[in-house]
């Protein structure tokens, strides 16, 4: 059976940068940025890949700490990026071009994450005031 | 300084395959800023993976594009596979190869059908897309469907394909690459083709591994990168040569799509 590099290297925040570039000098191209919010963290994981292989590195953060964006060192980072501070509400810094929660002009504020504290797991903004709704009225019964 | 003013452009427009809307900064008639606004079609699939059930959300994979609808469904179950460590039964990879393959033809044939519109050889186009009917045709016959398919499930395929139904399908490629090799050889041989894609956005082997260019994209930019030689479905078992060009132009694109066609 295939393994498309099912492996996902943890690594710490103060990490980041210095893989990304070790990446980078070595020819890896960014694939994608993805980001999970799970018991109130995020998850970000970050692939990349040379040719046919893929590699994955996560970190784990709080919702508070200074994500460091990697569009210094991969340009195209900057669509995932500001993703991640849009919808997910990562706490993204210096990003080139950073669109300031207006990437995709949602009125909600991090509606991936919106619920998740009800054990929820995320919504999409075509659907925000639903969710909403349904997270009003759990809080309306608590 | 001219004195600047706002044109709205988007985020419906008849020359916009997709949606964007752009604000057009002008100096009397020259544009000196666009920005950008994206994301309305943006649906959010990856919160909803986390809700919905692993079946149904085969389906709403396929929904991710009209083209490749079968590839984003077998990508699906293919992670999904892979992390349950479940063997796909053998037929069933080769009919997913079969439907991969079905899948590129179509494709490519649209690709060039709207290349031919935008360089503005309409009959070309029209021809590009008559063919592309027959697999579709293909499609509905295997699958019941002509853009959603709904054959793949976590561990295998919903339907089969009996051999007098392979037979006819081997009949209709073999109509369909006379016609072919009559309508490529336009694309390829034309004097007014090439005047219009020669030379013409050039996209250095560098600037395609920077960009993160894919597929034949990447590929008619002289990288050689095919990910069926990564052995997804039943493609280990099947030996091919990966298609290239060094030319780096629109002409180079439009020939390594030619190419894989064949």
């Amino acid at each position: 059976m295939e393994d498309y590099g099912r492996n996902i290297i943890t690594i710490e925040l103060d990490q980041l940068l210095s893989t990304a570039t070790e990446k980078k000098m070595t020819g890896w191209r960014l694939a994608q940025i993805c980001s999970a919010y799970v018991d109130g963290r995020y998850e970000l994981s970050y692939t990349f890949g040379k040719e046919y292989e893929v590699v994955h590195y996560r970190i784990v953060v709080d919702k508070e700490t200074l994500v460091p964006s990697i569009t210094q060192i991969y340009d195209a980072a900057f669509l995932y990026e500001n993703e991640m501070k849009e919808l997910f509400g990562v706490n993204m810094e210096h990003i080139a071009v950073d669109y300031k929660n207006k990437l995709y002009r949602i009125d909600e504020e991090a509606p991936f994450i919106q619920g998740t504290a009800q054990g929820k797991t995320g919504t999409t903004s075509g659907n925000v005031n639903k969710v909403n709704t349904v997270a009003d009225n759990q809080k309306k019964e608590v | 300084m001219a004195k600047r003013s706002v044109i709205p452009f988007g985020p419906q427009h008849p020359v916009l395959p997709e949606p964007i809307h752009l604000d057009l900064v002008m100096e009397d008639e020259t544009v000196v800023e666009a920005v950008p606004s994206i994301g309305y079609v943006h649906r959010g699939l990856e919160s909803l993976v986390q809700k919905k059930d692993f079946n149904e959300m085969v389906y709403v994979t396929e929904r991710i594009c009209g083209i490749c609808s079968f590839m984003h469904g077998m990508g699906y179950c293919n992670a999904l596979e892979n992390i349950m460590n479940v063997e796909v039964p053998s037929r069933a990879k080769y009919l997913r190869t079969i439907w991969c393959e079905m899948s590129r033809l179509h494709s490519h044939l649209l690709w060039l059908g709207l290349l031919a519109d935008a360089f503005g050889f309409e009959a070309l186009f029209m021809q590009s897309w008559r063919i592309r009917e027959k697999i579709l045709d293909m499609f509905e016959i295997s699958t019941g469907g002509r853009v959603i398919f709904s054959v793949n499930k976590v561990g295998g395929v919903l339907k089969d394909m009996p051999a007098d139904m392979l037979q006819n399908f081997v009949e209709i490629l073999d109509g369909m690459e006379k016609e072919l090799k009559a309508t490529t050889s336009v694309f390829l041989n034309d004097y007014s083709v090439k005047s219009r894609l020669v030379g013409v956005g050039k996209l250095s082997k560098e600037d395609a591994l920077k960009l993160g260019a894919v597929g034949p994209m990447m590929r008619a930019s002289g990288i050689a990168i095919d990910m069926r030689k990564t052995g997804y479905a039943a493609y280990s078992d099947i030996d091919f040569d990966i298609i290239t060009s060094d030319e780096c132009d629109s002409y180079a694109r439009c020939q390594v799509r030619i190419g894989e066609i064949f």
